[in-house]
């Protein structure tokens, strides 16, 4: 997924000399390679190498976007956006809306998220809901690199912020992916697995953990519908909830701190639409409330995967 | 440096029309006409003008929630601009952005802001792509004081300096953030002396007289348009009213304080100037005065008069459709 995601990055500059990439360390690639041949390609003019300033280069992507440029602004680590918040939620996000319609904002806001081997607290985050939470934001969370090539370009090519999630696990995934630029459109959710008995929406990481799930639960009978919203804002809820119309049982898992996350809002609007197809509650699978935890057995503990979603949804099923 | 007569009455003109503008504002906030608070320039002007009339009119600049004198100076409009404080949709920011808020991207003015500092990395993005796109154009970024504890400034500045950005950060050193003395939040007495952590020009200027702001801004935009990077101008100046209105109650002032800084008011000081070299009557100025007055009245009139948005601007512009 990582060379998807250069690659989309690196035929939207060739296509486009609006288009270019600031960050840390981009010179080099990136820590997690998303940007490898490019600074070799384009060169410091387009490849801006930049301070450990995550607020400046945040803001950065703002002025230049309002002036017209397009940047894909990279903050190495989601938990490094605490840093840029500002410029992200009060200025980014706001800007257009408060100018009263003056000012477009195509930028990208690239990060990479999640669990990744005893990374501790501060380098582990799953934080897309922040940004859910935030009007003038897109959120976008692919998990494969079809889709991360195809979101990217969608991304780059969109008029507004967009923040790019890429999932540490996502990352190392590979499948085919055709090497001519293509689109896969923003705020559309994907059926991953169709399925009659129960609906697993499922984000980040979790994708991958419900479609092994699906396969071990179809063993036991159970037909399980696997659906990956890929873009978290705006949200797909018409896919989540045909499903949902058709299957009447639903569990949302997400990689994130299950408390006030994007599984509950999911989970909340399918109790508000669906309540008369529901044969039972909605089930919420995420991590527990506490920071990610360094030592490898608490960490296990911590992340929730396809254990937990078997749970959640043996529990529907009453066994 | 060489400026005409013409420009010369320019400038105090456009003083006037910030001073002018913002007692009106004053007034309206206190009558509850208009809507939100107000931070007033008065005081100030020598600076936004001093700057601005360095400018071409293809610059940019960022301002400030103080930011009233900075969009009349780079040819903002005043019956917009109080439009916006009455929140009418033909405010420049459609009454939905209010005092705080107020830009007119196509004048080069990128906004005011309501977070202190945020306008110094956007100043920064804007000027990086003034150099990307090769257009020769300059950025100010105008702030207080109190923004220079902001992080936001020292990330904005340090890669600016890098980057060798074409922006001028100007600070207004008006003696306040907020409703405490500068000197009680600020670790230095000149807020120029933080230049020298970032290796570029630090300038400290009489931010009460025009023309000594002028001809260091004229410096420092030359310097950033040839190439050579960003500086900081520390305007030393004076907020004559209160952080919000003309007295929000609950700061008191040194009344010697206050006198001294009135007395070098710096529209007084450069009608003076300007009657001294001839250039002006005082007569003239007077009708000067009583002119943009009516400008002001017949602007307020007409902002007052404005159509309020429809209630389906509530869900304008949050996103921009994308033209594929």
């Amino acid at each position: 997924m990582t060379a998807a995601i250069a690659e989309a990055v690196d035929q939207e500059m060739s296509r486009d000399d609006r288009v270019f990439v600031v960050g840390e360390d981009v010179r080099v690639g990136g820590p997690f390679g998303t940007d490898a041949g490019l600074f070799e390609k384009y060169g410091g003019r387009r490849v801006v190498n930049t301070a450990i300033s995550e607020l400046a280069l945040a803001g950065l992507g703002v002025g230049s976007a309002a002036v017209g440029l397009r940047p894909v602004v990279e903050i190495m680590i989601m938990d490094f956006v605490a840093v840029a918040m500002d410029q992200i939620v009060n200025q980014m996000a706001k800007m257009k809306y408060m100018l009263g319609g003056q000012a477009v904002l195509p930028i990208v806001v690239t990060t990479h998220a999640g669990v990744d081997s005893s990374s501790a607290a501060q380098h582990s985050g799953s934080l897309e809901a922040w940004f859910c939470h935030v009007p003038g934001l897109k959120v976008v969370m692919p998990t494969n690199a079809y889709d991360a090539k195809g979101m990217m370009i969608s991304a780059i090519r969109d008029d507004n912020p967009v923040i790019f999630i890429s999932n540490k696990r996502c990352l190392q995934t590979s499948c085919e992916v055709p090497e001519d630029p293509f689109t896969v459109p923003l705020g559309v959710a994907e059926v991953k697995r169709t399925g009659s008995d129960l609906t697993l929406v499922a984000t980040g990481r979790m994708v991958l953990d419900a479609l092994e799930a699906a396969e071990d639960l179809a063993v036991d009978g159970v037909s399980v519908e696997v659906i990956d919203p890929r873009t978290l804002s705006p949200l797909d809820m018409e896919t989540i909830l045909t499903s949902v119309r058709k299957t009447s049982r639903a569990v949302v898992a997400q990689e994130a701190v299950r408390f006030c996350g994007l599984g509950a809002e999911i989970a909340a609007t399918i109790a508000d639409e669906c309540f008369d197809f529901l044969d039972a509650p909605v089930k919420r699978v995420g991590a527990p409330f506490t920071p990610v935890p360094f030592a490898p057995v608490l960490e296990k503990d911590y992340l929730p995967g396809k254990a937990s979603i078997i749970g959640a949804v043996k529990d529907i099923f009453g066994d | 440096m060489d400026l005409s007569g013409e420009q010369m009455r320019r400038m105090l003109e456009q003083m006037m029309r910030i001073r002018e503008f913002d007692e009106r504002a004053a007034l309206l906030m206190e009558q509850a006409r208009v809507h939100g608070s107000v931070h007033l320039y008065c005081g100030e002007e020598a600076i936004a003008v001093g700057v601005c009339e360095a400018l071409r009119k293809d610059d940019y600049i960022t301002s400030t929630h103080r930011g009233h004198g900075h969009l009349i100076a780079k040819g903002g409009d005043p019956r917009r601009m109080y439009a916006e404080l009455f929140a009418k949709s033909t405010g420049y920011n459609r009454g939905k952005g209010g005092s705080m808020h107020m830009a007119a991207l196509d004048l080069g003015i990128i906004g005011a802001n309501g977070i202190v500092a945020a306008g110094a990395p956007i100043a920064l993005g804007v000027a990086f792509a003034s150099s990307y796109q090769d257009n020769g154009r300059v950025t100010i970024c105008f702030f207080g004081d109190g923004a220079t504890n902001e992080g936001a400034f020292h990330e904005a500045v340090n890669m600016a300096a890098i980057l060798k950005a074409p922006v001028v950060f100007v600070c207004e050193n008006n003696g306040y953030g907020e409703w405490s003395p500068t000197a009680s939040q600020t670790s230095v007495s000149d807020i120029a002396d933080r230049a020298a952590a970032y290796d570029i020009p630090g300038v400290i200027v009489d931010g009460m007289d025009i023309m000594a702001v002028h001809e260091a801004a004229t410096e420092a935009i030359a310097r950033a348009r040839s190439g050579q990077g960003p500086s900081l101008l520390e305007c030393k100046t004076y907020r004559f009213y209160d952080h919000v209105g003309r007295d929000f109650g609950i700061l008191k002032r040194d009344e010697d304080e206050v006198a001294y800084w009135r007395a070098r008011d710096p529209i007084v000081l450069w009608q003076q100037a300007l009657v001294e070299r001839g250039l002006i009557t005082e007569q003239a100025a007077n009708a000067m005065r009583d002119e943009i007055v009516q400008e002001m009245e017949d602007a307020i009139a007409w902002a007052e008069q404005g159509p309020d948005p429809e209630p389906a601007d509530l869900w304008r512009d949050v996103y921009t459709e994308t033209q594929a």
